[in-house]
């Protein structure tokens, strides 16, 4: 835990924090209201990099289909709430049905996979991740469910009664976008699961989930029922990815097959690696860094290019994945426990057997 | 049955190309127990490397097997290469580290390869130019093109290349012996080393043959053709035992097959119109009409669910002793 420090300034800095929170969609909004779009799409990020981590950080398991969770809460809304079948169920309604879907979703991968670890699970994840998305790209013949790669559009905003998120108002002589709504939304979100996380940690599943990712047979050997523990970790990463896919939903109003590829999951993935699995921050803070990093290149690498040579050499979208790359590759060979490490995880990925190959599973 | 017998030729083709790109990974995998993510980038930059050349090289009015000779040629040193780099500069500080960085390193990898050749030869699709005049013999009522016979040839010239190479050659035994126990064979004066980098060199080299081969079959080439194509050749590994190198050769012929004949008939299966209970009560049915749940389009789907099978009930795979949760 954290050493103890002057309770005033603790109280000063979280002051600091929530007033620099709150007011930072309208300091965004004076740049352009795409910066608060790109913030929320972050905060989105912050919420599924925290459903991974639960099942990379705390539990251990390498899940390289979290996307597939994401795409099941954001279809869930998407059928529910659209055009598509003529359902307009409120959102109230819709995300928890999204999150429990979604969590069967993990049941389903878990199940099956108990027997697995490290990169046997990596692969088996992988697998689930691309069938749902074919599935989804698939599912509009015979019988037209999904709308196939054409996507759902038309999806309804968050909305009570004549209040919705997604038109401009005008509050105290501000205006107030459909952008900074939601993230105001998001932020509360985003607090609640943060929350969730931090009691989880230290809860006694948080300590079951830890001793299964440091040694599975002792963890039994110590009455930990291995199975349920697991199975809860995938259905609550899962959890998190729905919810998190529900809200992408209505904030797009427009969801395809396409939103939900594998580079999707490798990106969260990246995001958990580069902060540090198992730590919260340190996964809030990969998750930020992830997300703003490439769109501040994108704002300064094209005119940068289109001035020096006139035309775009380097696609942003391409350095942003470059980007992904070389942080996976850089964070494990010169500080494997992420920007922010949690204690325990830096102990065990830096104790190093002394240059002996690995013969044992870890 | 004639259909039966063309999915069959046609699932060995593709599943022969599988089989040497699965070696890639189950040599890998059984020398430093990794699976390398980045070998289907490899076998992809092999295609590209290779399309590149041909391209170039085919309106100058050279022999056709010229030309793929030549492309080939530069395809294998230049994956060679990027296999040695990854191995030496990404894989071999992180021995002896946790399972789970290596693993992770390997995908970082693999992105960097894909949109390196992103942006190298764009996101265009390179096409392989018409210089092999396709012949189609026909045995009954199956046709086998000359290029699916070529195919099937050279994987298995290929295959039983590598196999005399592990296992009659000292070469071979030192990679059989560092996989069985690295610090023993280090001991006994193998240069550990040098034969894992050997073995990435090795499995990179079959992969940019594999990668000319599948590019020709299909016609096309692009940079995102070594992802599906690399899972692919995973799950063969894995079906076939993982590590294990008569495996890999068996589970990839077998996965081509399955994949090609469950394309073939998933479509006849699925409709639901041949079923009594439906025929009478589906509006499409009437009028001879069908009404189809899942058709080839779901093609991609069975390597996963062959993978996920096998995982399940078979985690040491068809040949293999490994126990899947050794990893």
């Amino acid at each position: 835990m954290m050493p103890r420090k002057n309770p005033w300034a603790v109280r000063a800095g979280v002051l600091l924090v929530a007033i620099t929170l709150a007011v930072l969609p309208f300091a965004l909004a004076q740049v352009g209201t795409a910066w608060v779009r790109i913030t929320n799409y972050a905060v989105l990020y912050i919420l599924l990099a925290l459903g991974l981590n639960i099942v990379v950080g705390f539990a251990g398991l390498l899940d390289l289909g979290y996307i597939a969770f994401y795409a099941v809460g954001a279809y869930t809304y998407a059928l529910l709430a659209s055009p598509q079948f003529g359902l307009h169920l409120p959102f109230w309604i819709i995300l928890p049905i999204g999150a429990a879907v979604a969590a069967f979703f993990g049941l389903v991968l878990g199940a099956p996979t108990l027997k697995l670890r490290g990169d046997y699970l990596a692969i088996v994840t992988l697998g689930f991740g691309e069938i749902v998305r074919i599935i989804l790209n698939n599912l509009s013949r015979p019988v037209n469910i999904t709308n196939g790669p054409q996507g759902i559009g038309g999806i309804d905003p968050f909305r009570v009664g004549e209040f919705s998120l997604a038109s401009p108002q005008e509050l105290l002589g501000l205006e107030v976008s459909g952008p900074i709504k939601y993230y105001y939304l998001l932020l509360a979100v985003l607090l609640v699961i943060i929350v969730v996380n931090l009691r989880l940690q230290n809860s006694r599943i948080g300590r079951a989930w830890e001793a299964i990712r440091e040694d599975e047979v002792a963890a039994r050997a110590s009455g930990i029922n291995t199975t349920n523990i697991k199975l809860l970790a995938f259905a609550m990463g899962a959890t998190f990815g729905g919810v998190a896919g529900g809200m992408f939903s209505a904030i797009q109003s427009f969801i395809s097959p396409e939103s939900f590829v594998l580079v999707e999951s490798v990106m969260v993935l990246s995001m958990v690696v580069l902060g540090g699995m198992g730590n919260i921050w340190g996964v809030i803070l990969g998750a930020l860094l992830l997300s703003f990093v490439p769109e501040i290149l994108r704002w300064t690498v094209e005119p940068a290019q289109m001035a020096l040579f006139g035309r775009m050499l380097i696609e942003p979208e391409v350095i942003r994945m470059l980007l992904f790359g070389l942080a996976l590759v850089l964070v494990m060979l010169f500080r494997p426990a992420g920007l922010l490490p949690s204690a325990v995880r830096q102990r065990e990925l830096t104790a190093r057997g002394q240059g002996e190959l690995p013969e044992r599973a870890t | 049955m004639d259909t039966f017998l063309q999915q069959l030729v046609n699932g060995l083709t593709a599943g022969s190309v599988y089989a040497v790109v699965a070696l890639g990974y189950t040599m890998v995998y059984g020398i430093i127990q990794l699976i390398n993510f980045a070998h289907g980038e490899v076998v992809m930059i092999g295609a590209m490397v290779a399309f590149t050349m041909i391209n170039l090289l085919a309106p100058a009015g050279m022999p056709a097997l010229a030309v793929l000779l030549i492309g080939t040629g530069c395809a294998i040193p230049v994956c060679m290469l990027v296999g040695y780099s990854m191995e030496r500069f990404a894989y071999r500080p992180l021995r002896g580290a946790p399972r789970l960085a290596p693993l992770i390193t390997a995908i970082g990898i693999s992105i960097i390869l894909q949109h390196l050749a992103l942006l190298v030869w764009s996101r265009n699709v390179l096409a392989f130019p018409q210089i092999i005049e396709s012949r189609t013999y026909m045995f009954g009522g199956t046709a086998i093109t000359n290029v699916q016979i070529a195919i099937i040839a050279i994987c298995f010239a290929m295959m039983a290349g590598l196999a005399l190479l592990v296992y009659r050659t000292p070469l071979g035994t030192a990679m059989r012996a560092t996989a069985q126990n690295p610090q023993v064979a280090g001991l006994m004066g193998i240069d550990t080393n040098r034969v894992i980098a050997l073995t990435f060199v090795i499995g990179a080299a079959l992969g940019a043959v594999a990668g000319v081969l599948f590019g020709t079959y299909y016609g096309v080439a692009q940079y995102t053709m070594g992802s599906i194509l690399g899972l692919k050749a995973f799950s063969a590994a894995v079906l076939g035992g993982i590590g294990n190198i008569p495996g890999a050769m068996l589970g990839g012929l077998l996965l081509g097959v399955v994949e090609a004949l469950g394309a073939g008939y998933i479509g006849d299966l699925t409709d639901l119109c041949q079923y009594g209970v439906f025929a009478g009560t589906l509006e499409a049915c009437k009028d001879g009409g069908n009404f189809v749940l899942a058709g080839s389009n779901y093609q991609d789907v069975f390597s996963f669910l062959v993978l996920i099978l096998v995982l399940v009930f078979r985690p040491q795979g068809l040949l293999g002793e490994r126990v899947g949760d050794r990893a």
